[in-house]
Parts: C-alpha cells; structure tokens; sequence
C-alpha cells in the first residue's frame, strides 16, 4: 500500500478536477489519435500545430466580443483552412507556405485582439491561459460540448475515410476512380479544424499538436496498415494522457513546493519516449525481417 | 517619429529586415516554413531556462534554438520531416512552460517575448543583434551554392555529393540564429511572417535567385519599415502591422505572378541555377 501511495499521491481518485481531466483528455486523445494518422500520412503536421496558434486568435476575440472562447476556436479556424484550401498550390511545399502565411495574418491578428484585450480588460492572464491551457481548470460546461465536437470530427473522419486514405497514398488512383480528391482533402481540413480547435482549448495548442503527430507517427512506425496504426494512434494517445495526468497530480508533491509541474511536459516527455521506442521497435523488426534475404542473396 | 528614442526600432528593424528577408528565400525554396516557425516559437524555452538559472536571454535562446535545429535535422534523417519537427517544437515548448512554472515568470514577459518590443530597444541590445546578424548573413554565404543546390535541384545536389544531411543541418542552424537574433527585439511572431510573407512575395514575381533574393530584402524592408510606422502613427502593436503587410504582399505577389501567365513556368526551372 505505502508503494502505492509513491506511485498514485492520496486523493488522485477522489477529484473532480481530476476526473474531469482525464475524461477530456481522454477525449481529445481519441480524437487526435485517428485523425492524426491522415495528417501524418499527408505529411500536414505544420497545419495541425498553425490551427492550434490561430486559434488563440479566436479565443482572444471571442474574449473581445463577450462569446465563449469556443465559438471563437471554432469560426477562426474554419475561416483559416478555408483560406488555406484557397490560396494552397496541390504540392506539398505550396501547401506548407499557404499554412505559413495565414498562420502569420492570423498571429497578427492576435498580437492585435491580445493588445485590445489588455487595455481595454486589463487581463493580461488571459495570454498564458489561452496560449498554455490547463487541463485541471476545464469547466464543468465544457465537457457536453466537447463531447459534441468530438462526434463531430469522427463522424466527418467515417465518411471520408476510406476515399482520404486512397488520396492520401495513391492520388491518381484515386482520381482515376472517380474520388473527388480536392474536395475530399477538404473535408478531411475541416475535421482537422474543428478537432485541433476542440483541443486546443481544453488541452492547450502544445498538447494538441503533441497528441495529434506523436501517437499517429509512432503508430504508423510499427504498423503501415491503416486500421491497426489508428486503433494504435488513439491507446498510444490515451496512455500518455492518463500517465501524463498521473504524475501531473503527484508532482503537486515535488519541489518547489505546492506548485505542480506543467502536464504538458509529461505529456510530451512521454510522446517522444514513445516515438522512440516505436523507432527503435521498427529498426529491429526490419533488420530482422532483411537478415534471411541478406543470407539467400 | 524619428526622435531618439525611435532610433534604435529604425535600426533594429532595418536589420532584422535584412537578415529575414535573405534566410526567408531559402525557406520558402526549400519548404521549410514549419522548422522557421517551430525554431523561434520554441526558443522561447531558452529565455525561460535563462531567466530559471539567471543568465543573459540572448544566451538561452541561442542555444536553445541551435539545439532545437540540430535535433530536428537529427530527428528528420529517419522519418517523416514534419514530424520531427512538431515533436521537436512541442518538446521545446513543453520544456518552456515547465521553466516558466518553476521560475513564476510574470504574465506580461511571455507576451513581450512572442509579440516583441521593438519599440522599446535599449542602445545595449544593437551590438548582439548586429553581431548575430552578421553571424547568420555569413554562414548563409559560406552556404550559399550548394543550399541553393540542394533547394532547387535536390537530385543534381545529391549526385554532386552535396549531403542531405549536412545542408540541413547548416541551413536550420543560420534559421536558428536569425531567430535568436530577432527575438528580444521583435517577438517570435514578426521573424516568422518577415521570412515567409516577403520571399514568397518575391519568389511569385521573379524567378532568378539572386533577383529574388533582392526583392525579397526590398518588401521585408518595406513591410518592417511600414509597420514601425503605422504602430507608432496607431499605437497598434507592430506584429499585426508586419503581419497584415506581409500577407497582403503575398497575395499581391500571387496575383501578379498569375497575370504573368503560367506560359514562362517551365522557363523558369532552367533559369533558376544561371545566376
């Protein structure tokens, strides 16, 4: 029992803070685990991780305008992969540079509305919140909406996937069979947009680009089949999440004392452990696998 | 709007400018606008660290940004690049906020370090900004033929012998400076957009390296110089300025690019190495 007590702190069961946040990390984990997959597959992390940043702008002009912070991710960054989609040449570095320039225009704006929101509310505590998030200080009201989203996002992700996967691997296959592929790339956007705005704002924009490329790409390390690597992105994402929350709440008990460390620094920690780890496990599997032939040749 | 105290952003801002706009072309050749935003974003670790352990912030955020380019070129060689680089980026940024909550940093400094202060540089901040531009703009020289190799005919470079790897690692190390160089003054924020908003400008107009390189200088001094002006006309911050500016010269760029007509694009491939 005292063994457990090193490992789980007293009262980590007992918490409603606590419970909340592992359901919502939870289900941001499920959520950017799968979709992960399609965005490391078509190699858009960079517009993973600028929605999360654009989104900041949304919240801070929610903030402005009195909406809730949400409405604000939601619309902003609907708004941004509308434009990306628009302005963004089909090749990759095109796609790069379109996320590039409206992640700068809409970092601007933030600049301005985070500006405004100071001299006008004089609450210059809202920049760190809406930039670091705080998983332990989700409202209770955020949950059912988060849930919304969440469904939301997988619903899209269900009827797009199998077309997506094809336009993912095979553009031309899939155009020759008759796969809208434009628009299927912007659907999957969309997805993208309402899943990183959802956590962007209950697990904060590191968290949410963390846990949408490190699962997915360490899955996709070991597994190069696409149902395997997503059902493996969303248990990756959950664990770190758990584990992450865990030692969040004991560090409460490290020094310096009565502050806790940041969750997103055992969050990511333990993505990249992950990463590894499934690198190392590839490496070995594959020179396993290349020995025999090596011998026949 | 030229009084004393203006003259250190003018000078600041001109060099900044400069630097960015050079870097910035290699950026959008090679593709590379994520590494230019995950470098600057994730130094900030580095002034974070710095202000834990009580060393100078310019310091902190060279190493940390150098550390940051070395691990993503490391973590690139096998694997996708972009997802070296977001995991790097996250790493740096976790890493931040984890110095931040140790030391009990004030609010206000995160927001002055992501959006800068360029209009209050002190005199005792133009000679390590000099310096390190003077750094970047030199390894970017010592590079130059072979980066632009390797930006605009990958396999000719690779069959010269010019290492993948290598190249990378260089070229994120000057990105690496250049941010360094530019956050204290300017913010995270305003080095991005300068490196990508102006060269791409210029990269949609003309098509030669050194042309474009040129231009590319020419609008980041524009969009620099315009935006100093407007913020201290406005009392709006500078970064929404440079990054308004920046993207309406983007789209300007693109708009003439496509009135150019599509016919000059094959041209422009076997034009691209003459100069």
């Amino acid at each position: 029992m005292t063994v457990l007590h090193h490992i789980v702190e007293p009262g980590f069961f007992g918490s409603a803070p606590v419970h909340r946040a592992l359901l919502v990390g939870t289900i941001a984990a499920l959520v950017a685990g799968p979709l992960g997959v399609f965005t490391v597959l078509r190699g858009q992390s960079f517009a993973g991780e600028a929605l999360g940043d654009i989104g900041t702008t949304g919240g801070s002009g929610a903030y402005l305008v009195g909406v809730g912070p949400l409405w604000g991710f939601l619309v902003f960054n609907v708004a941004a992969v509308t434009v990306m989609e628009l302005i963004g040449v089909q090749r990759r570095r095109g796609r790069d540079l379109a996320t590039g320039v409206v992640l700068g225009s809409g970092l601007g704006l933030a600049a301005l509305f985070l500006y405004l929101d100071a001299t006008h509310q004089s609450t210059t505590g809202t920049t760190v919140t809406v930039l670091f998030g705080s998983l332990f200080s989700v409202s209770a009201t955020t949950v059912p909406i988060a849930i919304g989203v969440a469904a939301a996002v997988l619903a899209l992700l269900l009827v797009v996937g199998r077309p997506l996967l094809l336009a993912c691997t095979n553009a031309e296959l899939a155009s020759a069979r008759g796969i809208p592929v434009r628009l299927v790339g912007y659907v999957y956007l969309l997805a993208l947009s309402l899943a990183v705005a959802l956590c962007a704002l209950t697990i904060g924009s590191i968290l949410s680009t963390a846990l949408l490329v490190g699962p997915a790409a360490s899955a996709l390390r070991v597994s190069s089949r696409p149902g395997p690597a997503i059902a493996a992105a969303a248990v990756l994402g959950v664990a770190a999440t758990w584990v992450g929350v865990l030692l969040a709440y004991d560090s409460y008990a490290w020094p310096p004392h009565g502050q806790g460390w940041p969750l997103s620094f055992f969050v990511v920690s333990l993505v990249l452990v992950i990463y590894l780890a499934c690198g190392a496990v590839s490496h070995v599997a594959r020179g396993r696998r290349a020995a025999p032939t090596l011998v026949a040749g | 709007m030229f009084s004393s105290f203006m003259v250190n952003a003018w000078i600041v801002g001109t060099i900044v400018a400069v630097v960015a706009g050079a870097v910035g072309f290699f950026v959008v050749a090679r593709g590379s606008s994520f590494a230019a935003h995950a470098l600057p974003n994730g130094s900030f670790a580095g002034a974070a660290g710095a202000a834990l352990i009580g060393i100078d912030t310019l310091i902190g955020l060279a190493v940390c940004s150098v550390l940051g380019a070395v691990s993503i070129a490391l973590l690139g060689r096998r694997g996708r690049h972009d997802v070296a680089t977001a995991l790097v980026l996250v790493l740096m940024l976790a890493l931040g906020s984890l110095f931040l909550s140790l030391s009990s940093q004030y609010a206000p400094a995160v927001y002055s370090l992501l959006f800068g202060e360029i209009l209050g540089i002190g005199s005792g901040e133009l000679a390590p900004t000099a310096g390190l531009a003077a750094a970047s703009l030199l390894g970017l020289a010592l590079l130059y033929r072979p980066l632009l190799l390797s930006s605009v005919l990958p396999e000719v470079a690779r069959a010269r012998g010019i290492g993948d790897v290598a190249i990378e690692l260089g070229f994120l190390i000057v990105v690496a400076l250049t941010a360094a160089m530019t956050i204290p003054v300017v913010g995270t924020l305003l080095v991005f957009t300068v490196m990508i908003g102006a060269p791409a400008a210029a990269r949609s107009v003309v098509s030669r390296p050194a042309h474009a390189i040129a231009l590319s200088v020419a609008i980041a001094l524009a969009t620099v110089w315009g935006a100093i002006a407007l913020s201290y006309d406005t009392n709006y911050p500078v970064g929404f300025y440079v990054g308004t500016i920046s993207a309406g010269c983007y789209l300007l760029g693109r708009l003439a690019g496509a009135r150019r007509g599509s016919a000059r694009a094959p041209r422009a491939a076997a034009t691209a190495l003459e100069t």
